[in-house]
């Protein structure tokens, strides 16, 4: 990723844009913040926020107009939040203190007209950033004006001001004639800038160019005029946008002095529609909380209450519905610079190694994005970049690659066509996961689509290399993919029927040129086989795999069935183009157990029905948890063997490799009638292994095989060590890149296995 | 380092084949192009190493996370 790209990125997440009433702001005070803090009758920290944006704010927040309130989102639900109402309480109620500093001394020195809002604005922006500074009041009393025009504003307060203003070093002149030529030529040697505070002075004889009806011709926004060292502003109504253009022009004077650009980067200077989105799902209308004493304002108890309405405008849709997202702690933009950042990182820690393979790479977050960020799209990107620069941490994937691995060679692939057949009009391509799952499933699910379509139907068992390509790893997903190719082009290129919604969005994806249909589609065309037991009683929740997001058709077939099959369905609140993962997709399960299983958690605990899935992996990621989950197959293949499906446990990994070899010499054996030959030795070796014991090792990755490797080393002279006291062995092997580590003891029927346990770094003795 | 005492029961296994109880000694350990000493209970004859459970699930595991994520 370069910098552009990440800032292409950092933009499509709206998160960090203001709310609307900061945007809206022409100053744009931190309104967000300010309310928040009166929510908690934070009064002091309130003022701090207003002070520091708004000049002068124990005058200012006593009168602005806030016309941020007309975009309040609150006001799409209820009245909006009385914004200003709560600036006056605050100033009032807030201990005031300024705590300003002023930048060293510039020798430059400004003249500014009049002692209206938008001149104690200029005043106070530029003696702050170090100008000299002298307000020239043609009355007697600087801020009369002021006191003049708001009622609120007693002299007491424009006073107390003002001495903040004298105190930084803004000189006051009163009684002084501005109106004429001579004031601005007289004055022209000693002064760098000029500001006329029209909302106090005005009727000027300045040689300044004018309009038709003899306005100055000011340029709104730089508040330029026809002389370059002239500025003019405050001629509006709305005291805020006269404190704006006093900022502005203040703004502008300070670029003149120092000669650089008067308009580069002052896009977002005055109000702007923002791009934050804020949901109001959910948020209930509330009026306006009324004021006892209209004259006195928001007494404390009034102004927090009026304050708690306030909606704390935020996106965060995707960290809503993502427990992958919110496990993390922030949101989209700052997780594409803490990925940059991993990325470009030469020497150190690369600390968002984790965040970027526990993404499942589901969708959700770019399905409820307003602005489609697909976080997805970069973590596979981060990871294919790991990939190829050698720095993706080993443990992250490879358990789920030698699965993969396994079911791409002999002891699981096959590629057949039907018994008898030299072609196939279809090919069924169960996939690894459902074979897994449910072996005797699958045989049953081929035969009928056999017979449905007319017995030539063809079967390919393998993987379709969708763990490659989640671990960004391109170069083995290109060859799975074009071992599938290699077979499936040999078979004669015959219709494609997948029973998994992840191998039909790689085929989909990558193999645009190949027909392929979901296994639920067919069932939907060609009918179900005869059923001969009652169908599940209760209503079941149908958990729509995060492969279907974009794939409709699939999800209305399988209502189809499930109507046909006489079940009564529940949604469940996230289901369709807005499902939830179950934890195993994008490989979370393997780079991030614990998180996997709180995503599973949360999505068993959505609905207290049974749940229907359709994915043998989703069914047994609920199953795990303990959910009563069905596959649509224990619907239309019931076993009476097996009396409540809803509770059949997840099969581990050694037991998902069993039943795939099984499932492969099965058929084999059924189907087309042939022997395949055995496996290698050791997996003759029997082993007893107490339940607690086989979870423990299924949790630790350990496979039955692994065990079996390691014991019948040992047992044959390897190298092993005894416990007096046990009289149990303890054997490590490394068949791979890991050592494992088995204590045993033989037993009648073979060998009893306690532990096992295993670690990736080699050790050697000295 | 720990000391024989925080080992427990690890030094109680013997070496198999040259049935002698397990000392503590110095092993090497690499991962990912790095190498590094420590003491691990090792067959005062032959040599060989085991390595304990609370170590392989623990500190190194740890390491080796580190040293994955470097």
């Amino acid at each position: 990723m370069d910098q552009n790209e990440l800032r292409q990125w950092e933009r499509r997440c709206i998160q960090e844009e203001p709310p609307a009433c900061a945007a809206a702001c022409p100053i744009h005070v931190d309104v967000r913040s300010f309310v928040g803090h009166l929510q908690k009758g934070r009064w002091d920290q309130g003022w701090q926020t207003l002070a520091r944006t708004m000049p002068l704010a124990g005058l200012v927040g006593r009168i602005c107009d806030g016309p941020c309130e007309a975009r309040c989102k609150r006001g799409e639900a209820g009245d909006p939040i009385r914004i200003a109402a709560l600036e006056q309480a605050c100033v009032r109620l807030a201990r005031s203190e300024y705590r300003v500093t002023r930048l060293p001394g510039r020798p430059k020195w400004i003249a500014v007209l009049g002692s209206g809002l938008s001149s104690l604005t200029v005043a106070w922006d530029l003696v702050r950033k170090g100008y000299g500074v002298t307000l020239f009041e043609p009355g007697d009393v600087p801020g009369a004006v002021l006191c003049d025009a708001h009622p609120v504003l007693t002299p007491a307060i424009v006073a107390a001001e003002l001495a903040s203003l004298r105190t930084l070093g803004v000189a006051f002149e009163t009684g002084t004639a501005v109106h004429g030529q001579a004031f601005f030529e007289d004055r022209r040697d000693r002064f760098d800038a000029f500001y006329i505070g029209l909302d106090a002075v005005a009727s000027l004889q300045w040689p300044l160019d004018r309009g038709a009806r003899g306005e100055f011709w000011i340029d709104t926004g730089t508040q330029a005029t026809s002389r370059p060292e002239v500025f003019a502003g405050g001629d509006v109504l709305s005291t805020i946008w006269r404190v704006a253009q006093g900022r502005w022009a203040a703004t502008s004077i300070d670029r003149f002095l120092q000669n650089v650009s008067m308009t580069a980067g002052r896009e977002r200077e005055g109000p702007y529609d923002t791009l934050l989105y804020t949901s109001l799902t959910n948020v209930v209308a509330q009026p306006a909380v009324p004021m006892a004493d209209a004259k006195a304002g928001y007494s404390e108890s009034e102004a927090m209450a009026e304050a708690a309405r306030c909606l704390i405008c935020q996106c965060l849709e995707c960290v809503k519905v993502c427990p992958y997202l919110e496990n993390f702690g922030a949101y989209p933009r700052k997780y594409v610079r803490e990925i940059y950042n991993n990325e470009s990182i030469v020497m150190g820690s690369r600390s968002a190694n984790l965040l970027i393979n526990s993404c499942s790479l589901c969708g959700l977050c770019e399905a409820v994005c307003p602005e489609d960020f697909a976080m997805q799209d970069l973590c596979l990107q981060a990871r294919r970049s790991m990939v190829q620069r050698g720095k993706m941490p080993p443990t992250a994937h490879e358990f789920a690659l030698e699965d993969m691995a396994f079911s791409l060679g002999e002891d699981f692939f096959l590629a057949r066509h039907a018994p008898g057949m030299g072609e196939s009009s279809h090919l069924f391509f169960p996939g690894c996961q459902l074979s897994a799952s449910a072996p005797g499933q699958v045989e049953a699910l081929y035969a009928h689509l056999n017979h449905a379509l007319g017995g030539r139907v063809g079967l390919m068992l393998a993987c379709c290399g969708a763990p490659a390509f989640w671990a960004g790893r391109e170069a083995d997903f290109d060859r799975a993919l074009a071992q599938w190719q290699h077979h499936w082009e040999a078979l004669g290129k015959p219709k494609l029927i997948v029973a998994c919604a992840t191998c039909h969005v790689v085929f989909q994806d990558h193999r645009p040129e190949v027909p392929v249909q979901s296994v639920w589609e067919t069932l939907a065309e060609v009918g179900l086989p005869p059923i001969d037991t009652a169908s599940a009683a209760g209503p079941l929740a149908i958990h729509d795999p995060c492969t279907t997001r974009e794939m409709p058709h699939v999800q209305v077939a399988v209502r189809r069935l499930l109507d046909q099959l006489g079940v009564s369905i529940a949604e469940l609140p996230f289901s369709g183009e807005k499902t939830e993962c179950c934890g195993f997709g994008g490989l979370m399960q393997n780079a991030n157990p614990v998180l996997a299983r709180e995503v599973i958690r949360r999505r068993a605990d959505l609905s207290g029905y049974d749940y229907v899935a359709y994915c043998a992996m989703c069914r047994d990621s609920l199953a795990a948890v303990g959910k009563r989950t069905l596959h649509l197959l224990d619907l239309i293949f019931p076993d009476r063997r097996i009396p409540d499906p809803a509770t059949r446990p997840r099969p581990g990994w050694s037991a998902r490799r069993e039943h795939r070899a099984r499932l492969r010499t099965d058929l084999l054996d059924r189907w087309w009638g042939e022997t395949p030959s055995g496996g290698p030795d050791y997996r003759a070796l029997v082993l007893k292994m107490a339940p607690d014991v086989r979870e423990r090792l299924d949790a630790r990755h350990i496979l039955v095989e692994d065990v079996q490797q390691v014991i019948a080393r040992a047992e044959a002279g390897g190298p092993k060590f005894r416990h007096p006291g046990t009289g149990r062995f303890k054997a490590a092997g490394r068949p791979r890149h890991v050592t494992f580590w088995v204590e045993y003891a033989q037993c009648e029927a073979g060998f009893e296995v306690f532990n096992a346990y295993a670690h990736r770094m080699e050790v050697h003795g000295p | 380092m720990k000391s024989d005492k925080d080992w427990g029961d690890e030094l109680a296994w013997h070496c198999a084949a040259c049935d002698r109880p397990l000392e503590l000694g110095q092993v090497t350990v690499t991962y990912m192009n790095n190498s590094f000493t420590t003491d691990m209970p090792r067959c005062p004859g032959c040599g060989r190493v085991l390595v304990p459970e609370a170590l392989a699930l623990g500190k190194m595991a740890e390491v080796e996370k580190i040293l994955e994520d470097k």
